[in-house]
């Protein structure tokens, strides 16, 4: 019966993968057999002093009946703390704060110096209330609040114990995997609410939209803390999670983990523009595998007044007041016309792959006064193709074999790719060692990369 | 009483039966500065911590200005070693993009020694003061407990514990009933919640954890006198850190725990009465000789 309502959700599948959005502080509910394939999480967090916005984002694919989401909140949340976020401006801060190809044209070396600049901006990437309430309270299981917002229902719910949550969570068409409830009972032990999210499918039907928005909820706790825990149980593989944090005082580290910057500022050989997203995720890769997957990276920190160079366009403040900048105002009308204008925000974008051996305890942070910008940004620097026929002409002719190699030797380190297959693709001839190299590696031939 | 030539026609007197000099001990303090530098360059250069250069001399300069009118004003001898030492673990914590905060800090580590004593007994840990000081009046000043890691544990431990026997075992007992009793707390929590065991090795793992117990918890000069006090000392620093962290949910608890225990430290060092640390003759601090009845 409330099966039917519920949406027959029988089985659930823990979010677990590489890429933008999902159960990063909870899990999804699905069909074992419907193979879902979480994508990564993206979390907006806003903190100033103990106010908090958070935003959570996910590419949920599947059917909507299979959809839940279950989050460990530190209070009890009103109706009005709760809203449905807007996708398009995560997606915006997403493309401001990705790492950025840069892309340079060596001038004519025969003519007095003048740089060309071009930017290529960065790929980025009803069931008887009364009845109900009572079962859930003979349980153990509080209902703290019930509420309809946008496309989703949502549950409050505070419990004596985790196992009678963990009874009426079952009850209600949740399939709870094995370590579930060991991770349900330590967040309530901590004082911890549960904030239980589904899609209503009527009023997801008449609002039309295709896609699942974003749930935004604001609150007050000393706790500055993502969640993680439930993600990971079960988790078959290692989850991957975007924090954008926006302060107003400076960058955002965990305190619990090491913060590590992602390599930045190096130059590519050209033909990295074309596969700039290949190149990124194979970089990340081997970062997180020299860290022992034991690091978050931090991939952006900048003023969110300006940028240079600017991979989308700075939000303008009521954007960023939509993600739950509390202290900015509102657009007044033909403010986002006027261009970028300072703006009291600072971002942070922490990009984490984890797992349950590597991040046993959930993510805690903490706001630093560190104003330094920082970018993931990558350098081509085209070759001057024109005739050149002066002295620094053929120095520069000269010069450009070792920058090549250099290039492959970079992009090769940065990425775990092999030298050699980088340096075909870059018409350095394949099997050949550079001169440079030493004798043994010409005579041997490139030794096989640890851990691969 | 023999006599012996020497061939620049000098006569030598060779004293005899005269007791052997006893070994000559290398100040304890030698050793820490050497370690604290050690892990300053091990924490840049591998661990990528935001320490600039520019900051780090000009804390350092900081602590022995401070140190040098320190010593002219009280009319005692200049020594750089202790101000040394509150510098470099200064430049190890604490994290500001302004220099001059750094000299505050510095000069604030030093002049708490000469400033805040009980009895004539330094009453915190001119770093740990230090640094609460600046995060209680600033916002411009951070520490990065996680910059620590957990992977570079083991080698830190075995080098930090390495050092403490060799040359501060006079104040091992602080350090290990700290980490002791710590570790018991974050077990019996994580038995409380069910947690699985990684949750509190992961929290025990931090190297900011090691580097407190055997850096700055076991200062000589700021904890009990008596080894019953500083054993007591030691486990309220651990009660109140987990107060600060759990209860609290404030960054840094070890730090804050420290800073307000110290404040019971000259109590303590009533009810528990023990000999004062000199750095000349460490010692544990036994009660001085009581004639039996």
């Amino acid at each position: 019966m409330k099966g039917l309502v519920l949406g027959l959700v029988t089985l659930l599948v823990l979010a677990q993968a590489p890429r933008p959005a999902s159960a990063f502080c909870g899990f999804y509910v699905g069909k074992a057999d419907a193979k879902l394939f979480n994508q990564a999480s993206q979390v907006v967090l806003v903190r100033h002093e103990e106010r908090t916005v958070i935003t959570m984002a996910n590419d949920f694919r599947g059917d909507p009946r299979e959809f839940a989401l279950v989050v460990p909140v530190p209070t009890v949340l009103e109706r009005g703390q709760i809203r449905v976020g807007d996708r398009a401006l995560i997606e915006r801060l997403d493309a401001y704060t990705a790492p950025r190809l840069v892309e340079y044209f060596d001038p004519d070396p025969c003519a007095p110096p003048r740089a060309v600049k071009l930017l290529a901006p960065g790929a980025a990437a009803s069931m008887r209330r009364d009845q109900a309430t009572e079962r859930a309270r003979s349980l153990g299981v509080t209902i703290e609040a019930r509420y309809t917002v946008g496309e989703y229902d949502i549950l409050i719910l505070s419990a004596r114990e985790s196992a009678g949550l963990e009874t009426w969570l079952r009850d209600n068409g949740y399939r709870l995997p094995p370590g579930a409830s060991r991770v349900l009972g330590s967040y309530l032990k901590q004082g911890m609410k549960f904030f239980v999210a589904r899609v209503n499918l009527a009023e997801q039907s008449q609002l039309g939209f295709t896609y699942l928005r974003p749930l935004q909820v604001a609150f007050e706790s000393p706790k500055f803390v993502l969640p993680i825990r439930l993600g990971t149980v079960n988790a078959d593989g290692p989850q991957e999670l975007f924090v954008f944090t926006l302060t107003r005082g400076g960058r955002v580290e965990p305190t619990n983990y090491r913060t590590v910057r992602l390599p930045t500022g190096m130059e590519l050989p050209a033909y990295v523009k074309e596969e700039f997203p290949n190149f990124y995720r194979a970089m990340f890769a081997e970062q997180v595998r020299r860290e022992d997957m034991r690091a978050v990276f931090l991939e952006y920190a900048w003023d969110m007044s300006w940028c240079d160079p600017c991979a989308a366009d700075p939000l303008s403040p009521g954007e960023l007041r939509q993600l739950g900048v509390f202290w900015l105002p509102a657009d007044g009308p033909g403010d986002r016309m006027r261009g970028p204008r300072p703006v009291d925000a600072f971002v942070t974008r922490l990009h984490v792959r984890y797992d349950a051996t590597r991040f046993p305890d959930d993510l805690v942070f903490q706001e630093t006064a560190d104003r330094t910008s920082f970018q993931g940004r990558y350098v081509l620097r085209n070759v001057f193709r024109g005739e050149a026929g002066c002295e620094a002409g053929r120095r520069y002719r000269e010069s450009l074999r070792t920058r090549a190699e250099r290039e492959a030797a970079t992009l090769a380190s940065l990425t775990g790719w092999s030298i050699e297959d980088v340096r075909r693709r870059i018409g350095l001839g394949g099997g050949e060692p550079p001169e440079g190299s030493p004798w043994w590696r010409r005579l041997f031939g490139e030794p096989p990369r640890p851990g691969r | 009483m023999n006599t012996l030539a020497v061939p620049s026609g000098k006569t030598l007197v060779a004293p005899a039966a005269a007791p052997p000099p006893a070994p000559r001990r290398v100040d304890p303090r030698l050793y820490q500065i050497a370690t604290l530098a050690g892990l300053l360059g091990y924490g840049v250069l591998a661990l990528g911590l935001d320490v600039q250069p520019a900051t780090a001399a000009v804390t350092l300069a900081g602590a022995l200005v401070a140190q040098g009118a320190g010593a002219w004003a009280t009319r005692g001898r200049f020594d750089p070693r202790s101000a040394l030492i509150s510098g470099l673990s200064l430049c190890l914590l604490l994290r500001t993009s302004s220099p001059g905060l750094a000299v505050v800090a510095a000069v604030l580590a030093v002049a708490s020694k000469f400033v805040v004593r009980v009895r004539g007994k330094h009453v915190f840990n001119p770093t740990n003061i230090a640094i609460v000081t600046m995060l209680l009046l600033t916002s411009r000043v951070w520490v990065s407990p996680g910059q620590w890691g957990n992977a570079a544990v083991f080698a830190f431990l075995l080098a930090a514990a390495g050092g403490l026997v060799v040359n501060r075992a006079a104040r091992a007992d602080v350090t290990w009933t700290f980490l002791a009793a710590h570790a018991a707390l974050a077990l019996v929590r994580a038995l409380w919640l069910g947690d699985p065991l990684a949750v509190p090795l992961h929290r025990l793992g931090n190297g900011a954890l090691v580097l407190f117990a055997f850096f700055m918890i076991s200062d000589p000069r700021s904890t009990p006198d008596s080894r019953a006090g500083r054993v007591l000392f030691a486990i309220l620093v651990a009660l109140g850190t987990h107060v600060v962290q759990f209860h609290l949910f404030q960054t840094n608890p070890l730090l804050w725990s420290l800073a307000a225990c110290s404040l019971a430290v000259p109590s303590i060092d009533r009810l528990l009465p023990g000999r004062r640390y000199d750095w000349n003759a460490p010692g544990i601090g036994r009660a001085p000789e009581r004639s039996l009845p």
